[in-house]
């Protein structure tokens, strides 16, 4: 079988186009790479017979000439998206046999494009986590693994997504972005994650984790597919009252847009302690690619992202507590035996969530408590808008913000997963994006001592991806980051 | 006028807040599409949104909005162009999405006032504090199997409006002359049916008594009263007891109540201590409600006439008693057909017909206006014939009754039945001399005592089966007879 693996999704339709190969046969590879990578447990549904059937379709297509956009490009589905008679679980047992009657507006957005479903990925429990171990079905591997040989998580909570398309599994994946759960995967596995403006894309049909917080997003392996993704899944949707109604330019335009003249600043609460010296490295020398393409460097202060984590973490449990609150056995979910409605309710949350879902869900309870509302929620929806005023103000003077995705690249799976203070620190660059509901991308640039992955983060002004996106571009060709990871999970 | 209650120790006064929630008129529900109709078969009304199925997001229905900013100009009320939807979180089995979408620190509708009519013609201003918009929750039903409840959510997701008074109600009477009002102001909105047997208007009622100019006791709330007559009977019974534990000295629990219409009396549901952290805060799906001047403007400029100014007009335009006027306004129907009936003809007479004959007829069928056996044009015609003396009051009374039996042109029936008032002078002499002929007796007797003419009047109208014209038998006998 041929490998097409190393194609970009630009290339891929280039070659479609010119009949070089089939979608079938474009599929057929992407389907033997899922079940040859289970070991990495990226997927928890395949959908090759549907995948196989919808490639004949797209093959049609082609010979017409009546191709669309994304016609006949495999993708793999974060399972927080609602597909239309296709199991979606959120990774938890809660939704086991979950199958939605509906399809979530992006991932049809994709399917009209002519993309098509190649399965659905793991993540952590609705989505909380930060390295894609809290999930039910296991945690994903990350294909790249530590120079001492052992297994790395791949990062969370779209891990599963991230996972895939670093081992060359479908041509893109999408996840979402709570609180960095796209750009910090794509960060730990070599893969450019973007996270568009909050309301850039329909939040309908998405299993909720933090509303004011959650936005869908692509991983990709390169910064020009991620606009084409990006193309695809924007709409304004009627059906989402905090989708916008901004108008969606070409993104994939953007990604050859020359960065004369912008200029970009780099906040120094970015050169804190706690940062790998790997990854400070690539502050430098990003500064240096930036200027030689003729960019200026601008040095900013953002004195509140300090307080980003706390404030992520009472705001994103307080909604958490009240997003989860249907999943109670009632009706569509997990149901525990019990006497009565009390026991009913006790047992079947008790049984379905795991503990990072039932730590948070506390979280968010004690916080939205009367008597300790003012001191928590309202205090962090304050620090929330001051962050939200630090960014404001920095774009008055810079295009895009540059810096670190992460403070460290992978760890070790079971590493973290004991403290989970530790896991949040994870967040740190991530989190403030959502706060003030900013575009941002990871876009990979080398690896670190270790042979992992080193992800930097370019973050934008409201509704001003394209910025970023001719950034990344730029920052990609200069870092021309092409490694693989050594495919150990084939003869695993 | 005070209404205070005679206990033991002396004079109390009861002082009642009342919060109504009232089913808002739209064809579908608060944030979806799904259809308000009443009475359809379980489950068949749900939308993916309304089942709290997992990625679904609410979107607001404007039409509620706007019937929520109708009703706060009917209650002559603030309207804020800038409100948030919050999230009131508890757990229950027919509420799906586990919270209710509310308002709570800013609501859409801010303070109002509504005027209540009291029995002596006085009437009385109850301040209004806000009024916001809700869903409803949909319903559980324990009678369906023998181990298991079942639930219908055809109601989950209905649009509400809380309307909170503030505690400026002071006895049964108002309380229940209040509700009635916001009906009656909502009906003729057309914001809500008030329908309560449909429950689409139900009332909570906060209820605390204190002895004259003191401080206010501590309340109970008695939850989800449903007609105006157990809102009198919930109030009465609960002051009583609240009256009958202060006076043997034992402290009122702050609690949530029932009121159990079959045994009259209200009982404890859940004390202070057991009441719900409903945890609300803003909605992160929805965006804050706001909207410009102008749209409140525009809704302002299309209200009807309102009951309070159609009385004033009715008792100046058509000369009617306060009484009258405040009884035919108290219903849209009723008013509206009323000046239907009364176009061109004597407003007084009717009035009267329409609030003394017909209401007591239709009270008797158990029907409403809208119900009405006799024609708007046919009613207009039988006034005209009593105004217009071709027939008398007497004789219209059985018109009337033939009327309701079939609705048919009162002319027809008239000069079908030779019911036309006798006014021939010639036709009605006759008549009388034959009666003076042939009671000597009689004649004499009246000259002595004038009273007994109406003993007189009563024979000619025996003789023309009450169709002589009593005003000319009373000239022609006193031409005769003194």
């Amino acid at each position: 079988m041929t490998d097409f693996s190393h194609l970009s999704i630009h290339e891929t339709i280039t070659c479609l186009k010119r009949k070089d190969f089939s979608v079938s046969e474009l599929i057929d590879f992407h389907v033997s790479s899922m079940e040859n990578g289970r070991e990495l447990n990226a997927f928890i549904t395949e959908t090759a017979d549907i995948a196989r059937e919808k490639a004949i379709d797209s093959d049609n297509r082609y010979l017409k000439g009546e191709e669309n956009l994304l016609d006949g490009i495999p993708i793999g589905i974060k399972d927080m998206f609602c597909t239309k008679g296709i199991k979606t679980t959120a990774s938890s047992k809660m939704l086991e046999n979950f199958i939605p009657p509906y399809e979530s507006t992006v991932t049809q957005n994709l399917w009209n494009d002519g993309a098509i479903l190649l399965g659905k990925l793991n993540n952590d429990e609705f989505a909380m986590g930060s390295s894609n171990e809290t999930s039910f079905y296991g945690e994903v591997k990350n294909p790249w693994k530590n120079s001492k040989g052992n297994f790395t998580v791949p990062g969370g909570s779209s891990g599963g997504s991230a996972a895939s398309v670093a081992a060359g599994i479908g041509l893109a994946s999408l996840g979402t972005d709570t609180g960095g759960s796209i750009r910090q995967p794509a960060s730990f596995t070599g893969t450019v994650g973007l996270k568009p403006t909050y309301g850039r894309c329909s939040r309908w049909g998405i299993i909720a984790f933090a509303s004011s917080l959650d936005q869908a997003g692509p991983i990709t392996r390169n910064v020009k597919d991620s606009a084409l993704i990006l193309n695809s899944i924007c709409s304004h949707d009627p059906k989402d009252s905090t989708s916008s109604y901004k108008e969606i330019p070409d993104f994939v335009n953007a990604t050859d847009r020359s960065i004369k003249g912008m200029k970009i600043g780099i906040p120094k609460e970015y050169e804190a302690d706690g940062i790998s010296e790997d990854i400070s490295s690539f502050i430098e020398k990003g500064k240096e690619w930036l200027i030689d393409s003729g960019a200026e460097i601008v040095d900013i202060s953002l004195p509140h992202i300090k307080y980003a984590l706390p404030c992520y973490y009472i705001i994103a449990p307080a909604e958490a507590s009240s997003n989860l609150a249907r999943y109670d056995g009632v009706k569509y979910t997990h149901r525990a035996d019990a006497e009565n409605i009390i026991e009913m309710y006790e047992e079947t949350r008790a049984q379905g969530f795991g503990n990072e879902v039932k730590r948070r869900i506390m979280i968010g309870t004690y916080v939205l408590s009367s008597g300790y509302y003012d001191a928590y929620y309202l205090k962090a929806q304050k620090v929330r808008s001051m962050i939200s005023q630090d960014f404001k103000e920095a774009f008055s003077k810079v295009d895009a913000i540059y810096g670190p995705s992460t403070p460290s690249t992978a760890f070790e799976i079971g590493d973290k997963n004991k403290d989970p203070l530790e896991m949040y620190l994870n967040d740190a660059f991530t989190v403030p994006v959502n706060l003030a509901g900013l575009p941002a991308v990871s876009v990979p640039v080398g690896l670190d001592k270790g042979n992992l992955p080193i992800g930097m983060q370019l973050i934008g002004n409201s509704f001003d991806e394209e910025s970023i996106l001719s950034i990344a571009s730029c920052i990609e060709k200069s870092a021309k980051f092409d490694l693989t990871p050594e495919k150990w999970w084939i003869n695993g | 006028m005070d209404n205070f209650i005679k206990g033991e120790t002396g004079d109390w006064e009861v002082v009642i807040g009342i919060e109504v929630h009232a089913q808002i008129i739209s064809n579908s529900k608060l944030f979806s599409s799904a259809s308000t109709k009443f009475g359809g078969e379980h489950n068949t009304q749900v939308s993916f949104v309304d089942a709290g199925m997992p990625g679904m997001l609410p979107v607001i229905n404007w039409v509620c909005v706007e019937q929520a900013i109708r009703t706060g100009l009917g209650l002559n009320a603030k309207i804020n162009n800038y409100s948030i939807f919050d999230r009131k979180n508890y757990f229950y089995p027919d509420l799906p999405q586990g919270y209710q979408i509310s308002q709570y620190q800013q609501p859409v509708v801010g303070e109002g006032s509504v005027t209540i009519d009291l029995d002596d013609n006085n009437s009385k201003t109850i301040r209004i504090e806000r009024l916001h918009l809700e869903q409803d929750a949909g319903k559980s039903l324990h009678d369906q199997h023998p181990e298991y409840s079942y639930v219908d959510l055809n109601r989950s997701g209905v649009a509400l409006m809380e309307i909170v008074s503030m505690p400026d109600i002071r006895s049964a009477e108002e309380a229940q002359s209040y509700i009635k009002k916001l009906r009656s102001i909502m009906r003729y909105l057309g914001t809500c049916d008030g329908n309560m047997e449909e429950g689409s208007l139900r009332a909570d009622i906060n209820v605390s008594v204190r002895k004259p100019g003191q401080e206010l006791g501590t309340r109970c709330e008695i939850k989800n009263v449903n007609s105006i007559k157990f809102i009198g009977q919930a109030i009465d019974f609960e002051a009583r007891r609240q009256i009958e534990l202060l006076e043997e000295s034992k402290d009122i629990k702050q609690e949530t109540r029932l009121f159990d219409p079959k045994k009259g009396e209200t009982r404890s549901m859940r004390s202070k201590e057991e009441a719900h952290d409903y945890r609300y805060f803003p909605d992160p799906d929805l965006l804050p409600l706001s909207f410009s001047e102008d749209v409140i403007d525009e809704i302002r400029s299309k209200l009807p006439e309102l009951p309070d100014d159609k009385k004033e007009r009715f008792q100046r335009e058509y000369s009617l008693s306060a009484y009258d006027a405040n009884i035919l306004v108290s219903e849209i129907e009723t008013a509206l057909f009323f000046e239907e009936v009364a176009k061109g003809r004597d407003p007084k007479i009717a009035a009267n017909w329409i609030t003394g004959e017909f209401f007591a007829a239709m009270n008797k069928l158990g029907f409403g206006i809208s119900d009405s056996p006799i024609s708007i044009d046919n009613f207009s015609k039988l006034i005209k014939l009593i105004e217009e003396s071709i027939i008398s009051t007497r004789i219209a009374k059985d018109v009337f009754e033939m009327m309701l039996e079939k609705d048919e042109d009162p002319e027809k029936i008239v000069e079908r039945e030779g019911m036309k008032q006798v006014s021939d002078t010639g036709e009605l002499e006759k008549i009388i001399d034959a009666i003076i002929t042939e009671n000597p007796d009689q004649v004499e007797a009246v000259k002595l005592k004038p009273k007994l003419m109406g003993w007189f009047v009563g024979q000619v109208m025996k003789e023309t089966n009450g169709k002589a014209n009593p005003k000319l038998v009373n000239e022609l006998l006193n031409d005769k007879l003194s």
